[in-house]
């Protein structure tokens, strides 16, 4: 319940103040809410299953975001940044889409 | 396993309510963070204005495409301007043509005596006691005053002496272009006003011919002469314009 009341609290934030995105976190941040995405899924998934930890679920949340924009940014560095953040997306979406058949098969039995 | 499941359900449960909520407010506090920046990227995205996310490729590509239509737009703009000036040319140009036309239309109005005129000029008064000034006489007055370079004419007021004007003797006087006219003659006449004025005093001049009649000549310069009458229209039955 509180979880849900974080995730509303921070959207209503989010749409409330409008902050403008920095220029330079601006390629980075689509890319790190897909990655925070896939994280989120995956301890959704933990959770029905029983097996979930709160300490792997912040580890595997900050790892992910950090990492898929490190790899945006070397893409960038490299100046292959689209295609990587293209592959980024495809692979996170490939597990959101895996965590969510899971989460499905817990839910629906199907 | 077994442990961290109890460490972190989500679901509170009421015996241990303070390690429940140490793991539930991270969870919320990262889905909170969650939140705010799906919200943020949702926003940036809705108020992109379309290119901030094309690729470098694209955008290079645009600018080409953009440069080429401000060349086009550029050498359109000069190919407008020099039309522009081509009309500006040739409207001046027949705005010209039709001042001189015009200036030449005056003239010409002026010398057949369509418009009345005003100037410098002299007014010439004949006084005709024995009745003998006729009409070869006042040819002759109209011819000195043509020599001294009158412009437009008039006698009495009341006839434009133009190219076609001819002078008849009758009974009581003349008659001007077929209009009476009577002694004392008047006759008004623009141009050089001192050189009009010398023309009717030089011997064997104006003042001389009416002598001849037993008549007086009085002259006037005036810095502004009236000439109101107009000449009778003449359409020409035969002339035509050769050009």
């Amino acid at each position: 319940m509180i979880a849900a009341a974080g995730l509303v609290a921070g959207l209503l934030l989010g749409l409330v103040f409008q902050p403008t995105v920095p220029v330079a976190l601006q390629p980075y941040l689509p890319i790190a809410v897909v990655a925070a995405l896939d994280a989120t899924f995956g301890a959704l998934r933990a959770y029905l299953d029983g097996i979930f930890d709160d300490k792997v679920f912040v580890i595997s949340f900050v790892s992910n975001v950090v990492i898929a924009a490190l790899i945006v940014y070397l893409g960038d560095q490299l100046g292959v940044g689209n295609q990587l953040s293209t592959g980024v997306v495809v692979v996170l979406g490939i597990r959101i889409f895996s965590n969510v058949a899971a989460i499905r098969r817990h839910l629906l039995h199907a | 396993m077994p442990e961290t499941h109890d460490d972190g359900p989500i679901l509170p449960a009421p015996g241990s309510r303070a390690r429940v909520s140490r793991a539930q407010v991270v969870v919320a506090l990262l889905l909170a963070v969650l939140g705010f920046a799906t919200a943020l990227q949702l926003r940036s995205n809705s108020v992109d204005d379309g290119y901030a996310g094309t690729r470098r490729g694209d955008l290079v590509q645009l600018l080409d495409s953009l440069d080429t239509a401000n060349q086009r737009a550029q050498s359109q703009i000069l190919e407008l301007e020099a039309t522009r000036r081509e009309l500006l040319d040739s409207s001046t140009q027949t705005q010209t043509a039709l001042e001189e036309a015009r200036l030449e239309a005056d003239t010409l109005a002026i010398l057949s005596g369509a418009v009345g005129a005003t100037g410098p000029g002299v007014r010439i008064v004949v006084e005709d006691p024995t009745g003998q000034v006729g009409a070869s006489v006042m040819l002759n007055v109209i011819e000195e005053l043509r020599d001294a370079g009158a412009e437009a004419m008039e006698i009495n007021d009341q006839v434009r002496v133009v190219a076609q004007t001819f002078f008849a003797d009758d009974g009581e006087g003349m008659t001007v272009d077929g209009i009476q006219a009577s002694p004392p003659y008047v006759i008004d006449a623009i141009g050089d006003a001192s050189t009009l004025a010398v023309a009717t005093s030089f011997p064997g001049g104006l003042e001389d011919i009416v002598a001849t009649v037993d008549g007086t000549v009085e002259v006037q310069v005036l810095d502004e002469v009236e000439v109101t009458a107009l000449s009778v229209s003449r359409e020409p039955d035969y002339a035509r314009p050769a050009d």
